[in-house]
């Protein structure tokens, strides 16, 4: 994919492990592949207790800028793994977009409109940073053991376990997993060892990607343009990245010659055209086509599939990078309380439930989206230009208009672990959902978020009404609000219609699994029960 | 563009109705697949048709017209 060469960013080193020599080794966890899904696996993971092994066929990053936007769910994921602060510092944090036809502003959009939320609407940082980040949080946690250049060439299905095969520069070795998480990326040689289908819609459209270096100073927005005065016909979309530097996505059609527009003096005054001058550096340059698809299954025996192995879209609305997050984070508590034990193999059939559910929400979303901004036939640019057209004056066509939905986290309806609500509940917090964030204060006056306060726990949240509510469901941990933690703003009170009595269950994942409007503890046990796997 | 629908009260409602206005316009965009432009144009002919019977009002229709056209020239 890439243009030109670049020098890595960051180096690391093969070391020799034990389990090379001897009798084959049996591990509980091995996550396949050290991109941000198989970092955030198995730093979830080791945090949990478990003890993680991680291969990687490479031994460096950097290459390309590559995913770019992390949103606010994934921000909150990556702040409970250690490094949200590390990748607001570094990125560049923005929440508005612009929608141009021509040279003119049709709309503007604002994904966070609300405040009271420890992390913003959208980060942007180049994904060699957020790797770095992760790597070097790896680093701290003793339970990960980071094999690089270690590349699987075999893996087969054993009794209630997989077998891997890799190479290393001293040999192949084998070596044995209770479980196997393969987050080996878009071309997944892991799927392929499997021989599993990968289905979907390819699309035909190119388009340029480039990474441009310079001083100007455009607003740190999302800017998307339909039918571009620099570029008649096409689409472009301009993005501020850390550094300096700046993302540019261009619409080439379906007949452009890749090789031929990655050339420098091809980009360089499509770009000059673009920006109206050329003082600027080319980083990096790549033209990629897309597809929207997954496999049929994520989980297959002891196998597990993750982020782009498991599932590939188009990058309008930065789905690809954040839905692969919260893979990881679905799949690291369930894998964890497996491992330990403590629930049945059936939890892991949740993941399969949940996120396959996610996977077809963000295929649908970034299909729709590739088909408003690469239109396939001239009825299609029809509709598209109707679309445009009207939305300068009606609000029903603005709506039509679709330059990307940005990823949002999914709320999981038809899952096993959720208990359907009893009575209609007001507020921004849903059934399914990650909880709403919400600024709070602990009991000693210091200040604290809710997301944070929760971290990775399983969690009652209770609003007392004097009653005494027992001990909590086994298992969880509570949460009084008003003595644990105090609603100082009342934005608890008004994203949780949170009216005296009143409990929540938080599943590990801060997904809300369950929620009683009255003290009833058979119910909120039997919950409990359900949520963590135990009733499965 | 014209301003028809400011000119008197409009019965025209162009706030945005469809709960999912991208799934709309996805079945719109696949209901053309694979056809061709003659086709297309009938099968879009055929829809109008069907859709303004189901509006069920000539003075709908005829703002609707209206905001068409003017969008148009």
């Amino acid at each position: 994919m890439t243009a030109k060469a670049r020098k890595s960013l960051y180096q690391f080193d093969y070391r020799r492990s034990p389990d090379q020599d001897g009798p084959v080794v049996r591990r509980p966890v091995v996550v396949v592949g050290a991109g941000p899904v198989g970092l955030c696996t198995a730093i979830d993971l080791a945090q949990r207790g478990v003890p993680v092994v991680l291969l990687d066929d490479a031994d460096r990053i950097g290459e390309g800028s590559r995913g770019l936007c992390y949103a606010k769910r994934t921000l909150e994921i990556l702040d409970r793994l250690g490094v949200g602060r590390a990748c607001i510092e570094k990125g560049v944090t923005w929440k508005l977009g612009r929608v141009f036809q021509g040279e003119d502003l049709l709309y503007a959009f604002d994904l966070l409109p609300e405040t009271g939320h420890a992390m913003p609407a959208f980060v942007n940082l180049q994904q060699y940073y957020l790797e770095h980040f992760l790597v070097e949080r790896a680093g701290e946690l003793e339970g990960i053991d980071i094999r690089w250049r270690n590349k699987v060439v075999g893996l087969s299905h054993l009794p209630d376990a997989a077998e891997l095969t890799i190479e290393t520069p001293d040999g192949a070795y084998t070596l044995r997993a209770d479980w196997v998480v393969c987050a080996d990326g878009a071309r997944s040689p892991t799927r392929a060892m499997l021989g599993l289908d990968f289905v979907g819609e390819a699309f035909e459209e190119r388009f340029l990607i480039a990474d441009v270096r310079m001083s100007e100073a455009y607003p740190t927005e999302r800017w998307f343009w339909f039918d571009p005065p620099f570029h008649s016909g096409r689409s472009a979309l301009l993005h501020k990245q850390p550094d300096g530097i700046w993302r540019i996505d261009l619409g080439l059609g379906a007949d452009a010659d890749a090789a031929h527009e990655q050339k420098p003096e091809v980009v360089t005054p499509r770009i000059a055209r673009m920006l109206g001058h050329d003082d600027f550096e080319l980083e990096w340059v790549s033209v990629y086509t897309f597809q929207c698809r997954r496999l049929e299954r994520f989980v297959h025996g002891r196998v597990v599939f993750a982020g782009d192995a498991a599932h590939q879209v188009s990058p309008f609305g930065a789905r690809g990078a954040n839905s692969g997050i919260q893979d990881a984070e679905n799949l690291a508590w369930k894998l964890a309380r497996v491992v330990k034990g403590e629930a049945p193999v059936a939890l892991v059939e949740s993941y399969e439930t949940e996120r396959v559910a996610a996977a077809d929400e963000n295929i649908g979303h970034s299909t729709r989206s590739a088909d408003f901004i690469a239109p396939r036939s001239r009825q299609e640019m029809r509709y598209r230009d109707a679309a445009l057209t009207l939305a300068r004056e009606c609000d029903f066509a603005k709506r039509m208009v679709n330059s990307g939905r940005l990823s949002t986290p999914s709320t999981y309806r038809q899952t096993p672990l959720s208990t359907p609500d009893a009575e209609p509940w007001a507020g921004s917090a849903r059934l399914g959902a990650p909880l709403p964030d919400a600024p709070m204060e602990r009991a000693d006056g210091t200040p604290a978020w809710l997301l944070g306060e929760i971290g990775g726990d399983a969690v009652e949240i209770v609003m007392p009404d004097g009653a005494d509510h027992g001990p909590p469901p086994e298992g969880l941990r509570r949460i009084v609000v008003g003595k644990d933690l105090i609603d100082v703003e009342g934005r608890f009170r008004e994203r949780f219609d949170a009216v005296p009595g009143a409990t929540w269950l938080v599943r590990p994942d801060q997904h809300l699994a369950a929620r009683f409007r009255h003290e009833d503890p058979e119910r909120i046990a039997a919950a409990a029960r359900r949520m963590l796997g135990d009733a499965a | 563009m014209t301003d028809t629908r400011d000119l008197a009260p409009s019965g025209l409602d162009t706030s945005p109705r469809l709960p999912d206005p991208d799934r709309a316009y996805r079945a719109l965009i696949d209901a053309h697949r694979g056809l061709t432009d003659e086709e297309s144009a009938a099968l879009n002919t055929r829809l109008v048709l069907i859709l303004a019977n189901q509006v069920g009002d000539e003075t709908v229709l005829e703002e609707a017209i209206a905001l068409a056209k003017g969008e148009a020239g």
